[in-house]
């Protein structure tokens, strides 16, 4: 609770003196009145924050809301529709999206968590600051960059074909930041009288971190992961050039092209045709949809099981 | 309870994965309900059906049709499974290449002469990356439009050497004297004309400005290739182009027929010498007519003749080929590339491809076409 | 607490109560047990550097050369041809644009964002913080794709107007010249999706600094009987300027590496087009022009001249994510 909270402006003007000299008036209500200019400043700012926030979600829903209510949206795929043509889903995208986010989670969470309890409970020296500081650049790196470098390595060096597993290693890359530092956070939350207690009931320093750390800190760690993948879900540039698109179920992420919603909006991004133009809206509203889920989890998670220190 | 609160949390995240795995195994890949009204008409039962999953990539010129002949296709092969990624004819050509795909979709041939900078042709990495001769196998002519978006007008008549210079930017103006003295009675505004070009390596734009250089020589000088050369802003695909081209008040593009005609978008009527001609099927194929076999056995190569002054015959084309290896690395996509080629190139399916803007193949090099596909393997 | 910009100040403003779980070898046992869980630990933290070096030497080793073939000069050289031999490429006009882009970006973004955030920590009525926080935070959870497809699509179609305008009035800047480039697709709406694409970044952190000021400065402020205007600029900014700085460097970092919602928006230039300094131009960042043509990296001389302006963007969002975690570094020190 902040000092501003419990005293009101009005509280203060009764506080102050009574206006009797004529200078002084007139300064006060220049000062209220820049008071009141700052009042209404930010009270548009923040209205004006929330125009595109309630534009995008309006033309999304207005735009794509209504094939979401089609059963056969959530069931089946886009396999023999053509842009002319109305139906189909999108169920092949959605199940695509989901095993390559869990694909990069598998590799990158195990990664990230287990870095993320190096620094805080083991690092120290000069490998903690490095690790710590690649942990920045990583965090630094754009998306398109880590896209281009898997694809250097994957396509041009080994001549590989464009996988799914190629979008998620570059998926890895971008997600092991966030669940380090999310990781890491949580923790340092995690008190030490904890540690200490255990230590003195003899109880080694691995077990005290696998028994009692992680799982005290367990549900900011979901958190993270949780809000890791919804970011990573969203995250379009590794797509572009490395994971071609294709209208049926395929679920291989090492056999061949794996559809996802991101590269379903952009396979038909500029079409005019209007079944066309209604999925790419309709996938877009799906992509918000799910990330959204998945960040209400996160915040649940965090609210079910915050650390009681 | 902190370890009660742990154990809910775990179920909470244990339910999640297991949905999600659920999820994943639920989807369906059938829509026979939506596809049977729209392909009755296949004539692909004779092909013989092969299964697996093919992929190629590459022109967007052609992306509508070949769309059309894959959903035909797997209407009548439900084993089958055939997938096209549309990023430009010079995609398409470059992950042929590189073995990406298993065919490429390109509106040119692969060429016999190094581009410039080049060491190796284009036909010799193509020949290299197969293990065999790599084929140029023409499936459909998609004429390119000129299309224009410029309010009040809905007629507009168009010269090589007036294209040329609206292209390459020393025209500015609809109301340009030069725009003016070959549209009379046509009310043009005085709105600044905004050409929009393909920013990805594209098959039409190589047509287009081979087309310009052909019949424009004087006022178009720059070279004619996958990139652009000329002025403007460009766009993705060819449905980039188009849709650019109709939100925006005095905007020109080129584009295939196909995408013209979704966009509603008005075409330009091309004026070679011989008269004005609207872009029609009949004006397409009596143009078609004029095309020479450039190509050598199987590999079909057509040459258009884009300075033809024939009245009636609408100069501007493209033909769209599939580029395939002539013997397959991998037997059983081989098998299904040839399956799929032969119902692409049926007549049925040819015949199909006109109502949404494309002109089927000259009989004369159909015939071909056949022979090439019956001789992959 | 992670929230869902994936930023946070919590981590980087550490209070006196957390100094971190005992260290070092006094509460390790040398048991297999630890040796191997720790050895596990340390053995992910070295994964991680092992990759972060192998980006940078894979991108370098492939960068070098084809640089050193470059016969313009790359950073002052506004040609990109990388089909001809000899290779002529450079980034003038790749940095211009990616610079002007996310400066533009910054200069809507950060106030508007401290706006918020000051709404939502000083006047917000107590029941709409919560609410206010999270929805702005829910901005970051539109997709980039979902952006470019509405900047292009929907504001796109309405900034017509607005650039006649600013061409109507400031036209006779170079900066605001009629490039001649369709509205939907500038530099302008551009910007302004970035901006909308770094407010909760900016928002997110710049909260969390301001509802940290001490409530013994906002309390003695007010008591000298200053409005509350006045005690936000004399207690409250002062106080969450460097968390400010830091929240604009890590939006700008967003900013300058975003790409699918500039790759779909911007219209590209043709190479004969001449420089322009307006922001009513098209033109490529250095994240659209590498997505733009990610099927020309088929041959290493081409994909090298591709991954050197990569690995400027690099360096730049480098740069600037740099400075904001030195500004915090500093802030760390003088409050501590």
């Amino acid at each position: 609770m902040t000092a501003a909270d419990v005293t009101s402006d009005s509280n203060l003007a009764a506080l102050r003196p009574p206006a009797s000299n004529a200078g002084f008036s007139h300064r006060s209500r220049s000062r209220a009145l820049r008071n009141l200019v700052a009042r209404v400043v930010m009270w548009l700012a923040f209205l004006i924050a929330l125009v595109p926030l309630v534009w995008i979600l309006w033309s999304v829903v207005t735009k794509g809301g209504a094939l979401l209510l089609n059963s056969t949206w959530w069931t089946n795929s886009q396999r023999g529709i053509t842009d002319r043509m109305v139906g189909g889903g999108a169920a092949h995208a959605i199940e695509g999206t989901l095993i390559e986010a869990l694909a990069t989670a598998v590799m990158a969470v195990p990664i990230g968590v287990m870095t993320a309890i190096y620094l805080v409970e083991y690092g120290r020296g000069r490998l903690a600051n490095i690790v710590s500081f690649m942990v920045d650049i990583l965090t630094g790196i754009p998306s398109i960059v880590a896209a281009l470098f898997i694809y250097a390595v994957w396509v041009t060096t080994f001549g590989f074909q464009r996988v799914g597993f190629a979008v998620c290693l570059a998926l890895v890359l971008l997600m092991i930041p966030v669940i380090v530092r999310s990781t890491e956070e949580m923790l340092k939350l995690v008190h030490n009288d904890l540690r200490e207690a255990s230590y003195a009931l003899g109880v080694p320093k691995w077990k005290t971190i696998a028994r009692v750390v992680v799982p005290t800190a367990f549900s900011g760690i979901i958190t993270g992961i949780l809000l890791g993948l919804a970011r990573i879900m969203g995250e379009t540039a590794p797509l572009l050039i490395l994971g071609p698109y294709t209208k049926d179920i395929a679920t291989d992420i090492f056999g061949g092209l794996v559809p996802t919603l991101p590269t379903m909006i952009n396979q038909d991004r500029t079409e005019v045709l209007q079944p066309a133009v209604d999925r790419v809206w309709g996938a877009a509203m799906t992509l918000i949809l799910i990330i959204l889920l998945l960040n209400i989890a996160g915040r649940l998670v965090s609210r079910l099981g915050a650390p009681k220190t | 309870m902190k370890i009660q609160s742990r154990r809910r949390i775990a179920n909470v995240t244990g339910v999640a994965l297991v949905g999600t795995l659920a999820l994943a195994g639920c989807g369906s890949n059938n829509n026979t309900t939506a596809t049977s009204s729209g392909s009755s008409s296949t004539s692909a039962s004779s092909t013989g059906c092969a299964t697996g999953t093919l992929s190629g990539e590459g022109s967007t010129a052609q992306k509508n049709a070949i769309d059309q002949a894959i959903t035909d296709y797997q209407t009548t092969c439900p084993g089958a499974t055939v997938n096209y990624n549309g990023t430009g004819s010079g995609a398409g050509v470059k992950q042929f290449t590189a073995g990406q795909v298993a065919f490429g979709g390109s509106d040119s041939a692969l060429k016999s002469v190094p581009v410039a900078g080049a060491t190796v042709t284009e036909q010799a990495a193509a020949d290299k990356a197969c293990g065999s001769p790599a084929w140029d196998i023409p499936m459909v002519t998609g004429p390119i439009a000129v299309v224009y978006n410029v309010k009040g007008v809905s007629k507009l008549i168009l010269t090589p050497a007036v294209s040329a210079k609206i292209f390459n930017g020393v025209i500015t103006t609809w109301n340009d004297p030069a725009i003016a003295a070959i549209n009379p009675g046509v009310t043009l505004p005085a709105t600044a004309i905004k050409v929009f070009f393909r920013s990805d390596s594209s098959g039409t734009t190589e047509n287009f400005t081979k087309y310009l250089a052909a019949a424009a020589p004087t006022a178009w000088t720059a070279a004619s290739g996958k990139t652009w050369t000329g002025k403007g802003e460009g766009k993705q695909a060819s449905s980039g182009v188009s849709n650019a081209v109709k939100a925006t008040d005095g905007g020109i593009t080129y584009t295939e027929w196909s995408y013209a005609k979704d966009d509603q978008l008005a075409m330009a009527q091309i004026d070679n010498g011989g008269g004005p001609v609207e872009l029609t099927a009949p004006a397409v194929s009596q143009a078609l007519s004029l095309a020479k076999q450039a190509g050598t056995g199987n590999n079909i190569i057509l040459k258009l003749d884009y300075t033809t002054k024939a009245p009636g015959a609408y100069p501007i084309l493209l033909v769209t080929y599939e580029i395939a290896c002539s013997k397959g690395k991998d037997a059983a996509k081989a098998k299904l590339l040839q399956s799929f080629l032969k119902s692409f190139a049926s007549s049925g399916e040819q015949a199909k491809l006109v109502t949404i803007g494309y002109a089927p193949l000259p009989a004369n090099i159909q015939g071909q076409v056949n022979t090439a596909i019956a001789a992959l393997s | 607490m992670p929230n869902i910009t994936g930023v946070s100040a919590v981590d980087e403003l550490s209070g006196p109560e957390r100094h971190g779980p005992p260290q070092g070898n006094r509460a390790s046992t040398g048991r297999l047990g630890d040796r191997i869980f720790s050895g596990t630990a340390r053995g992910a933290g070295i994964l991680v550097i092992a990759i972060v070096t192998l980006v940078g030497v894979f991108l370098l080793s492939q960068a070098i050369p084809a640089l050193a073939k470059d016969k313009v000069n790359f950073l002052t050289s506004t040609q990109w041809n990388v089909d001809a031999t000899p290779l002529q490429f450079g980034i003038a006009n790749l940095l211009w644009v990616t610079v002007l882009s996310s400066a533009l970006a910054m200069v809507v973004a950060v106030p508007l964002g401290i706006g918020v955030a000051l709404f939502i920590t000083q006047y917000a009525p107590r029941w709409l913080r919560g609410p206010a926080a999270s929805l702005v935070d829910l901005l970051a959870a539109v997709p980039s794709i979902v952006y470019g497809l509405w900047g292009l699509q929907v504001l796109g179609t309405h900034m017509d107007g607005i650039q006649g305008f600013l061409i109507k009035i400031f036209g006779r800047l170079p900066l605001f010249q009629d490039a001649g480039v369709a509205a939907a697709s500038t530099i302008l709406t551009v910007a302004v999706v970035l901006a909308i694409m770094v407010l909760p970044i900016v928002t997110a952190l710049s909260r969390e600094v301001f509802a940290q000021t001490p409530t013994t400065n906002m309390e003695a402020a007010l008591a000298l009987g200053a409005t509350r205007w006045e005690m936000i600029r004399t207690a409250v900014l002062p106080f969450g300027k460097p968390g400010v700085i830091s929240a604009s460097m890590l939006g700008l970092g967003r900013a300058l590496g975003e790409t699918v919602a500039v790759t779909v928006i911007l219209s590209a230039l043709a190479g004969s087009a001449p420089w322009s300094w307006s922001m009513f131009n098209g033109g490529e960042t250095f994240a659209s022009k590498i997505a733009n043509n990610a099927a020309e990296f088929d041959s290493p001389q081409k994909a090298g001249a591709f991954m050197a302006a990569g690995l400027v963007l690099f360096g730049l969002t480098f740069i600037v994510n740099a400075v904001a975690r030195a500004v915090i570094n500093r802030r760390k020190a003088f409050v501590e």
